[in-house]
């Protein structure tokens, strides 16, 4: 009997240490990394134009809709319900009444016409305008016709209706963190881009330029029992073997990991046991001139994806560190077609399409490419032999990062190898490939195709999101078919974290950009951050 | 000795006239936007009016001769621009880290010179002695060994392994996250200290007048401190001088490594997303660095030896 009662009070005990131990805990301090570059460019939302920026004004700010990372979409963040007319163009918000921004001033209607007022003011250039643009009147107002957009309407202090030129899921857009609601009384002064006041769950304390930034806990957030953190430090390293160390060294809490990292932390038995994973919606590919001779033909692309092995580069050049291609859009978006088989590695076939075109003997071209290792120079040099062995000779055109974008934008080039974003807008992502979007906005490989333009206005059209997003499926099969690019693979993003955190998201929009309010540190962190 | 002063901070004047043309010219003729190195790693897709609207107010799309005349102006009225990138003033944020760097770069020199001259002076009194022969196997060492490998395995050694210091990061200011980052940048001018103070010595040592010292019954501590190390000066302070003038540069991938927060890392940046008024200022500051030590260092040359100054 007490053997059985000793039995069952350990086995109590247990399960109350675990459930202790799963129980978010409030306080501590954490050490988050920004990895892309070796400084925050602004402190201002509205002028951000890279995840690094965001990485920091996440902690502070807030949009109208912020990504569920469990639901895999966008959901309202500052409104508590919205209604949407049948034709998906008029949206009715309910604000919150009880978020605040950190100098004590309530969220209302005007603030929310005030930001994105500001975002659309031509002459602050600011990146998000072209998301304003989506809401009726913006453009009048972007070019000094009107004072005011008219589709932003102010119903009372805390009703909002929002109007947009066609049927949309505003989420998408208004979630962005260039889409942040700033407070009107404040924002626009001079000492508001070196000290941001915002909405969200942390308020700004410090920025030390190219070195770190530190927000602490805002006690008035409008969440009940956020954040669990007292503070979070965002340090800037942009070196992937420094962070290696920091992390080794218990120094920093959570880092993203590079293609070397991943294979040493997934091979180390402690480390892989606190590692989170994320097909990210960016897809690599090697983007064809669609007006450059060879490319003109569907069946010269398709050979060039049937001729190169791209799951033995993932598995030799990215370690594993990214998912094959399928199609254009990602795993994680709904219109992916979980049944679509990618493009088989098969020389003869890729042999066969290129006489049936008209190029027996295979042709030449060159590739512009930076230098990054994940999808630049290292990638295109490993596709030379097996291009190679169907007649196709390729030449690497290496080009600096901010020159790469330029060229590919003016056309001058036979093809490109980039990362692209796919998501997590699947429209946005689509529209790429529509014979109206110009080469210069991101049609880069001057696709055009009818029939593809049929399905993409059927779907940007259709008020059904169910339907919406069967259209878009068969549009991105497509795709695949027409083969415009050479589909290379989908970004894994890993992210190493501490024994002791607790709460970090799978983000497929970007592993980098964490909710820090769900984050929590447990007991066993070491001292400096309890 | 106060016209010679004058002469030499006169004679900066038309070098940092032609380096801003220089620097003006070599980035309005190389390819890259500011606009278009906003969409550079594919996260965001192009926007032809977010484009243009850029280029309009930050008056990339005036003519040359215009931007070049405003840019002078600018400088005349000591007004660097403003950041296309952070959108504040140029001056604002070269203030911001200009500290952090002069700072890194003190300590470094500080670490290089009182390790490396008595090492030198030791090692050329010495000559052939296994001192001497370490001495200088580790000064080859340090000149070839990759600054930013030297970088990890001080922060694999002293952070990871003994855990005695921070890995990164600039802390509070304190001495603690200035060590690694101090010891890394200041090494290779340390290995380059201690073999032209070797150098420096040993061809003083070999002059006749030391010869006419000794044979005079002077002491040998008495001939090293007033005829060697005075002699060997001249050439120890130019290797000082011309090191401390670089080391603003050199420290990008330092800064970069350790997170430090010095004008390196900013110029890096900048460069990359072709933010030309902040790539214009910090080169400026650089190259003001860089004059006024050279400057600085005449004048110390003139103090040593009066016929400079002459001359």
């Amino acid at each position: 009997m007490l053997k059985t009662l000793t039995l069952v009070g350990l086995v109590g005990l247990g399960a109350m240490a675990a459930a202790h131990a799963q129980t978010p805990q409030r306080g501590g301090t954490l050490n988050f990394t920004a990895p892309y570059g070796s400084s925050f460019a602004t402190l201002d939302p509205h002028a951000m134009v890279t995840i690094q920026d965001e990485i920091f004004a996440s902690a502070i700010h807030r949009s109208l809709y912020r990504w569920d990372t469990t639901k895999n979409e966008p959901v309202l963040e500052l409104a508590s319900e919205v209604t949407a007319s049948p034709d998906r163009r008029v949206f009715t918000y309910k604000l919150l009444t009880n978020a605040v921004f950190h100098h004590g001033k309530p969220l209302t209607a005007d603030d929310v016409i005030w930001s994105y007022q500001r975002i659309a003011t031509a002459s602050n250039a600011f990146p998000g305008a072209r998301h304003v643009a989506a809401i009726a009147g913006a453009a009048d107002f972007a070019s000094g016709k009107a004072t005011t957009i008219s589709g932003l309407r102010k119903i009372d202090d805390h009703t909002l209706e929002i109007t947009f030129t066609q049927p949309t899921n505003p989420g998408f857009t208004l979630m962005r963190g260039s889409m942040a609601i700033l407070p009107s009384d404040i924002a626009g002064r001079p000492e508001f881009a070196t000290r941001p006041v915002g909405l969200g769950p942390f308020r700004f304390v410090e920025h030390v330029p190219g070195s770190q930034g530190v927000v602490a806990r805002f006690d008035r957030y409008y969440k009940e029992g956020r954040p669990f953190l007292d503070r979070v430090n965002i340090v800037i390293m942009g070196d992937a073997s420094a962070r290696d160390v920091a992390f080794r060294n218990r120094e920093i809490d959570a880092s993203i990991l590079g293609p070397s990292q991943y294979q040493a932390y997934s091979a180390d038995p402690n480390l892989s046991k606190h590692m989170i994973e994320v097909a990210e919606v960016f897809t690599r590919n090697i983007g064809f001139n669609n007006t450059f001779g060879p490319f003109t033909d569907r069946r010269v692309r398709q050979a060039i994806n049937h001729a190169i092995n791209g799951p033995l580069i993932v598995q030799r050049l990215a370690r594993n560190k990214a998912y094959p291609a399928v199609s254009w859009l990602p795993i994680s978006s709904p219109p992916f077609d979980k049944n679509a088989a990618p493009y088989a590695y098969d020389p003869a076939k890729a042999r066969a399409l290129l006489a049936e075109a008209g190029y027996p003997n295979g042709f030449e071209f060159e590739v512009n490419a930076t230098p990054n290792e994940s999808w630049g120079v290292p990638i295109v040099e490993a596709i030379i032999p097996m291009l190679a062995q169907v007649g196709i000779k390729v030449r690497p055109r290496p080009v600096e990062s901010a020159v790469h974008s330029e060229y590919v934008i003016k056309g001058e080039f036979q093809a490109y190898i980039w990362s692209n974003t796919t998501g997590p807008d699947p429209l946005q992502a689509l529209q790429c490939f529509h014979s109206q979007t110009p080469a210069s906005a991101c049609n880069y490989t001057r696709f055009r195709s009818p029939e593809f333009d049929k399905l993409f206005d059927a779907a940007r059209a259709e008020p059904d999101p169910a339907k919406q997003t069967e259209l878009l499926r068969q549009a991105n099969n497509l795709i695949q078919q027409e083969a415009p690019v050479w589909f290379f693979n989908y970004n894994k993003a890993v992210m190493a974290y501490q024994p002791w955190v607790h709460g970090i998201q799978p983000n497929a929009t970007e592993q980098a950009l964490q909710n820090y309010e769900e984050i929590w540190i447990d007991a066993n962190a070491p001292a400096s951050r309890r | 000795m106060l016209r010679f002063t004058i002469r030499r901070l006169l004679q900066m004047i038309p070098t940092v006239i032609t380096v801003a043309l220089l620097i003006f010219i070599i980035f309005s003729v190389v390819p890259g936007s500011f606009a278009a190195s906003m969409m550079a790693d594919g996260r965001m897709d192009a926007d032809p009016a977010l484009m243009e609207r850029m280029n309009r107010e930050f008056g990339l799309d005036k003519p040359l001769y215009e931007r070049f005349g405003q840019y002078l102006y600018d400088i005349a009225r000591f007004d660097l621009g403003t950041s296309f990138r952070t959108r504040l003033p140029v001056t604002h944020m070269i203030n911001e880290r200009v500290w952090a760097s002069l700072k890194l770069a003190i300590a470094a020199m500080l670490f290089a010179a009182v390790i490396g001259v008595p090492l030198g002076f030791i090692a050329a009194l010495r000559p052939g002695s296994i001192f001497d022969t370490a001495t200088m196997i580790g000064a080859v060492s340090g000149l070839s060994m990759p600054q930013f490998w030297l970088g990890l395995l001080l922060m694999y050694l002293f952070a990871l392994q003994l855990g005695w210091l921070p890995s990164f990061g600039y802390g509070d200011g304190g001495f603690m996250h200035l060590i690694l980052p101090a010891i890394t940048l200041g090494l290779t001018p340390l290995a380059l200290l201690a073999r032209t103070t070797r150098a420096g010595v040993l061809d003083v040592l070999n002059a006749d007048y030391i010869r006419t010292a000794h044979s005079k019954g002077m002491s040998n501590q008495k001939v090293v401190r007033w005829h060697v190390a005075r002699n060997a000066l001249v050439l120890i302070v130019t290797t000082i001088g011309l090191q401390f003038g670089s080391l603003m540069g050199a420290a990008v991938v330092i800064e970069k490594l350790f997170s430090w927060p010095g004008i390196g890392s900013l110029l890096v940046d900048s460069v990359a997303v072709r933010d030309i008024p902040t790539v214009q200022g910090t080169i400026l500051v650089i190259v003001l660095w860089f004059l006024v030590i050279n400057t600085l260092i005449d004048l110390v040359y003139a103090a040593i030896d009066p016929r400079i100054k002459q001359g």
